[in-house]
């Protein structure tokens, strides 16, 4: 692997000097990535992507940007790219003077700036929209022209900062795709930061969880929902079902209303509190096994939702794919349950933080 | 819905009757004051109808020679004289002591009219003077408009200038102007740094900040202007301190100056300036200067590209603001300016108080009116061009 193009070293973030908003943190991030830093709110990942900008100081550590510290650098000679969630196109210019604006304080001759913006307005789709106002425009293309204006001075690095929350499902899919296309066409490294897990999930190289100021696991998509590293994790990315339990030897826990469950806690030893979380979708319905009644069926198509009770907890989940043939489970019947054991994940009782 | 509407029109009713009894009634009286003309046509009605066949040629007919002469003998015994003469004589100087000796005379005057009045003063075998008097018989007249431009009504009919000598009023609105906009420049100049702090400071300062800015309404004009005129004055505290630091070895006058008028209006109407460039620069969303920054715009560059377009709309409200109050301005000039410093709003009130003119006072306001409506409209166009600020659909 090449040299980072970004490296955070150590870097804490805290306003009144004693809470961090962001504690200790280390992340290297690889030239032409997409990086997603996803975490509910108040967990650091804007903080740390400011601090990226240079819109935040950071109260101690370091970040490099190829290679050279840029935390002492003004956010205008980072040549950073940065999209707003808000779009933050100036509404007393239009679209193209807009686009014009980082050529244009970086003193870009006239012609090249016209061919510039006609082109980051073709691949914006917007061409013909150049002399229009922000205002006139609907707010999936006003993203698009605020993307076109942080890529039209050509960064290597662009950052995005929850730029599709203000958008309507059908629009953000859209620009997920088109995000993703332009990232794949120009090779530049994008981080992104939102709250939204499955636009995480389905746009990032890596993923990087921010829970309390710091990293909890960072990884590819596939690693962070099938390989939590921790309870968080497991609970903030997907559904999961989530029982307090206790080892009881190395094949089996114990949850807190008796029942056995068979996995293998590695790294635990007997008698040590857990958290078991279990997926909705690997808990299997059988024809034999452990009993638990339905309260509820929700039928979603191509899956249906069983609430279920089991082992003492009232929301027990279960998904169970729509197949030809078979009736759906009824409310007031009981199904039978066969959990494999790899579809246990054993986490520590106390939430994973140092 | 309909009966909606009605109990909506009910609700307002009292609304649009204050502003119809308080501004448009007003407003409309006062301007039609200034092309109104009835004193003529009041004190001498039998006159004005002898003169309405007169075809202006020579000298008019016997009969309004007649009744000239005794409506003014009548006027005179029953004390209603004044207001047609001095309407008379504002448009033609000397007219006043004419109809007076006529009317003092008017017993003696026998007939054929024509001839004894000539025979008492030679004006009356003048067509102009028979010209003026019909003319003068309403019910409008264009007079004080034209005078309040330095123009009058040529003898041929049409319009000519005034002579030089009695020209004033085209001066004294360029004057009004000219002190309006410097004081709106200098007002906008002062406040746009004032705003730009208040609005970037801290919450609890930025109260504190605006509650200074407000604290000179807490006294009245007059009293702002007063402090002026003591301050500025030949034996007081700036003349003084100039002195101890040197600048200048003798007072200078100050009061009584165009200087002296600029600087009160600077003063009263600078919070005017400040107050709306604050509202729209706290608006203002620090993310355009984010989103600046992060284009690559330096300091310089933000502002002048960014901030300063952006709080245009305050800028133009605050200067629009500032030019409406300084151009209808009257305590503060009178107090502190000379002779040659007063605005159009001291002669409005020379003219309704001292002179008794109400249709050139009115004549002077409708142009007053006019010139704040251009600016108005002139705000308008030039805000209309600057984008509406937070435009985020």
């Amino acid at each position: 692997m090449s040299a980072p193009i970004v490296r955070f070293r150590g870097v804490s973030k805290s306003y009144d000097g004693r809470t961090p908003v962001v504690a200790g943190l280390d992340l290297d991030i690889a030239r032409g990535e997409f990086l997603t830093l996803l975490g509910p709110s108040g967990s650091g990942k804007t903080t740390t992507l400011m601090m990226l900008a240079g819109f935040e100081d950071p109260s101690s550590g370091s970040i490099e940007l190829e290679g050279k510290r840029i935390d002492t650098v003004p956010p205008h000679k980072r040549g950073i790219g940065v999209v707003f969630q808000n779009y933050a196109l100036f509404p007393h210019m239009t679209v193209a003077r807009n686009l014009a604006f980082p050529l244009s304080v970086r003193g870009t001759s006239r012609a090249e700036i016209t061919t510039r913006i006609a082109k980051a307005l073709e691949m914006v789709r917007l061409s013909g929209f150049g002399d229009r106002r922000p205002q006139q425009l609907s707010g999936g293309q006003q993203q698009r022209v605020a993307l076109a204006r942080a890529l039209i001075f050509s960064p290597s690095l662009v950052l995005m900062d929850e730029p599709l929350g203000a958008l309507d499902k059908q629009l953000r899919e859209e620009l997920q795709l088109e995000i993703r296309r332009i990232h794949a066409t120009l090779g530049v490294t994008i981080v992104y930061v939102t709250h939204d897990q499955s636009e995480a999930l389905t746009m990032s190289d890596r993923i990087a969880v921010f829970e309390g100021g710091r990293i909890q696991q960072l990884g590819s998509a596939d690693a962070i929902y099938e390989r939590p590293a921790n309870a968080f994790v497991a609970g903030f990315i997907g559904e999961n079902n989530r029982m307090e339990a206790v080892v009881a030897d190395s094949t089996t826990l114990r949850l807190s209303d008796g029942t056995m469950l068979a996995t293998a806690p590695h790294g635990f030893s007997a008698g040590e509190r857990v958290i078991a979380c279990i997926r909705p979708e690997k808990v299997h319905l059988a024809e034999a096994g452990q009993r638990a009644p339905v309260t509820e069926v929700v039928y979603l198509g191509d899956h249906c939702r069983l609430r279920l009770s089991y082992a003492g907890l009232p929301d027990f989940f279960a998904k169970r794919p729509s197949l030809d043939g078979v009736a759906l489970p009824q409310v007031g019947e009981a199904v039978f349950l066969a959990i494999p054991p790899t579809a246990v994940m054993v986490f520590r009782a106390t939430p994973h933080r140092e | 819905m309909r009966r909606t509407n009605w109990l909506a029109a009910l609700l307002i009713a009292p609304l649009m009757l204050l502003i119809l009894g308080s501004f448009l009634l007003p407003v409309g009286f006062a301007l039609f004051t200034a092309v109104a003309d009835r004193e003529v046509a009041a004190t001498l009605p039998r006159t004005r109808a002898a003169l309405a066949a007169w075809d202006g040629v020579g000298l008019p007919p016997e009969p309004a020679f007649a009744a000239m002469a005794q409506e003014l003998g009548q006027a005179l015994e029953d004390r209603r004289i004044g207001d047609m003469a001095q309407r008379l004589n504002f448009e033609r100087t000397g007219m006043r002591g004419l109809l007076l000796r006529t009317a003092r005379a008017a017993g003696r005057l026998e007939a054929p009219y024509a001839a004894s009045m000539v025979a008492l003063d030679a004006r009356w075998g003048e067509g102009d003077t028979w010209l003026l008097v019909q003319r003068a018989g309403g019910p409008v007249t264009p007079l004080y408009l034209l005078r309040a431009m330095d123009l009058q009504r040529a003898p041929g009919g049409g319009v000519q200038a005034v002579a030089a000598e009695e020209a004033l009023y085209r001066q004294l609105f360029w004057r009004t102007l000219g002190i309006s906009l410097a004081v709106t420049a200098l007002c906008v100049l002062l406040a746009y740094p004032v705003a730009y702090t208040i609005a970037k400071l801290s919450a609890p300062w930025s109260a504190v900040a605006l509650m200074l800015v407000l604290i000179p309404f807490w006294s009245s004009v007059l009293v702002r202007s007063t402090a002026w005129f003591v301050l500025l004055q030949r034996e007081g505290p700036v003349n003084q301190a100039m002195m101890a630091l040197g600048l200048i070895d003798a007072p200078v006058q100050v009061v009584g100056t165009r200087i002296a008028v600029v600087v009160a209006l600077v003063h009263v109407l600078l919070p005017f300036a400040v107050l709306p460039m604050h509202s729209v620069m706290k608006r203002l969303d620090g993310i355009y200067l984010r989103a600046a920054a992060s284009l690559g715009a330096n300091g310089v560059q933000r502002f002048l590209r960014v901030y300063l377009p952006m709080s245009m709309p305050g800028v133009l409200a605050g200067a629009a603001m500032v030019f409406l109050l300084a151009v209808g301005m009257y305590t503060a000039p009178a107090l502190v300016g000379g002779d040659r410093d007063q605005m159009v709003a001291w002669f409005i009130a020379y003219f309704m108080n001292r002179e008794v003119n109400w249709g050139m006072a009115a004549a002077l306001s409708a142009y007053l009116l006019a010139m704040t409506g251009a600016a108005i409209g002139l705000a308008r166009v030039l805000t209309g061009g600057v984008a509406t600020i937070g435009g985020r659909a």
